[in-house]
């Protein structure tokens, strides 16, 4: 399967999981939810801009910003007892840092299923990064029309 | 062989005080032979995270779950797990897990379909360990396999399928969801689809229950004067009642499943697993919406 339109963080992102062995991939999840950047000083007493997951079994909450230059900026919010959706949160943040409006509302709906974690998570809780992918990318189309 | 059981004061109330240890009893017993903790959680990774020493992981989704069919592993495949994860027949099982053992308590009810006899919960779960400053490790796992025999599921004591629970109208019903999932309300903006079931509501003459009320401040099981009037006072349960719980995978229910049949001594409790997502699609079936249980349909 080729997609030569996926942004190269993503493209990584998803060589990286599906060269690894299934069990190595929750280590290699583990370590994105690890990852998982801290809010910037000017968004931490602003709990109001985010919203909240409902799709995901664990409190998570996101919020988008687009620059002047039309970049994108997604920002996460995930307790540390729920790791695996830290572990999505960050797939994203990392994944879609520095792209344009245009290329993360390209990103296709199913790159969650297409990473390799699917076995490894199972199909149920996959569900909750696509969530937060659709989410991000309503977020920015909002963001732009306004 | 199974191991001691803990005879711990909070725990001599209940009808089957030897399904619960605590962390003290636990923390005393690690490294026993004859003794294997399993951890059970919502989140697949918690376990990677930190887990109690030697404990090993199970998984619900990816372990206890066919693949395929909707419906638990077979004999052979539990056979397979349990060994693998140095688990025999004999083997006392001491379960634990996130969300106040929400997780831990399907895995022991999943144990229970095949008959494995010697299987408890540690009260409290993860939560309570953690507040106790009790320790973890991040070791991998690691289990030295032995053979677990095949034993077929008896879904015929503890589980109900749809088909039972129609026939089960009548009798005592136990939703245990949030009150918002049982009165059908829909809080969700129409952009958001609601996944899982097409009818929202709650099956005519269940008692609204939620499961987490069986559960006190620091995620212990309540005593039981608090469960009995929960349960009894509450939503009329009388000893001698065939009841039936159900949620919406049937996963909040088997915590109720325990706490009716472990701690409050019932018999013949049954947990619906197809619970809401099977009976809120299915076609023609009775549901009522609202607050109020409502009453049972004419046959």
């Amino acid at each position: 399967m080729t997609t030569p339109d996926l942004p190269e963080q993503l493209a990584e992102i998803r060589e990286d999981f599906l060269g690894l062995e299934v069990r190595e991939r929750l280590q290699l999840l583990l370590e994105f939810s690890n990852e998982l950047p801290e809010l910037p000083e000017r968004y931490r007493d602003h709990p109001d801009l985010f919203e909240r997951v409902e799709e995901c079994q664990s409190p998570v909450f996101i919020f988008t910003e687009v620059d002047d230059a039309r970049i994108v900026h997604l920002f996460a919010i995930a307790p540390k007892e729920a790791p695996t959706t830290r572990g999505f949160a960050s797939i994203l943040v990392q994944g879609l840092a520095g792209l344009t409006v245009e290329e993360v509302l390209a990103v296709p709906d199913d790159y969650p299923q297409t990473i390799g974690l699917t076995e490894a998570v199972s199909p149920l809780r996959i569900r909750g990064m696509t969530a937060l992918l659709g989410r991000a990318k309503r977020q920015v189309r909002e963001k732009i029309a306004a | 062989m199974a191991v001691e059981v803990d005879s711990a004061a909070q725990f001599t109330e209940f009808a089957h005080p030897e399904r619960l240890v605590s962390g003290d009893w636990l923390e005393a017993h690690l490294g026993t032979p004859g003794l294997v903790v399993v951890e059970s959680d919502e989140d697949v990774l918690l376990y990677e995270t930190g887990h109690i020493e030697g404990a090993v992981k199970i998984d619900w989704h990816t372990d206890l779950n066919d693949p395929v069919v909707r419906d638990y592993i077979d004999g052979a495949g539990f056979a397979k797990l349990l060994g693998s994860k140095g688990i025999g027949r004999d083997t006392t099982v001491v379960i634990y897990g996130d969300k106040n053992n929400w997780w831990a308590a399907y895995a022991l009810w999943v144990f229970t379909l095949f008959g494995h006899e010697d299987v408890r919960l540690l009260d409290g779960g993860r939560a309570k360990w953690e507040a106790e400053g009790r320790a973890y490790t991040t070791a991998a796992e690691s289990a030295t396999p032995v053979d677990y025999p095949v034993v077929e599921r008896d879904d015929s004591k503890i589980r109900a399928y749809k088909d039972d629970v129609l026939a089960h109208l009548g009798n005592p019903l136990v939703d245990v969801r949030s009150p918002e999932e049982f009165s059908g309300e829909r809080t969700t903006a129409p952009a958001y689809p609601e996944e899982g079931a097409l009818r929202a509501g709650h099956i005519p003459s269940a008692q609204n229950v939620p499961w987490a009320k069986a559960v006190a401040e620091d995620g212990t099981f309540k005593p039981v004067p608090e469960l009995d009037a929960i349960y009894r006072d509450g939503a009329g349960l009388k000893d001698g009642d065939s009841i039936v719980a159900y949620c919406r995978i049937g996963e909040r229910s088997s915590h109720t499943w325990f706490v009716l049949t472990h701690l409050l001594g019932f018999e013949g409790v049954r947990n619906y697993d197809g619970s809401w997502t099977e009976w809120g699609s299915t076609v023609r079936v009775p549901i009522v919406k609202g607050s109020e249980p409502g009453a049972v349909p004419a046959k």
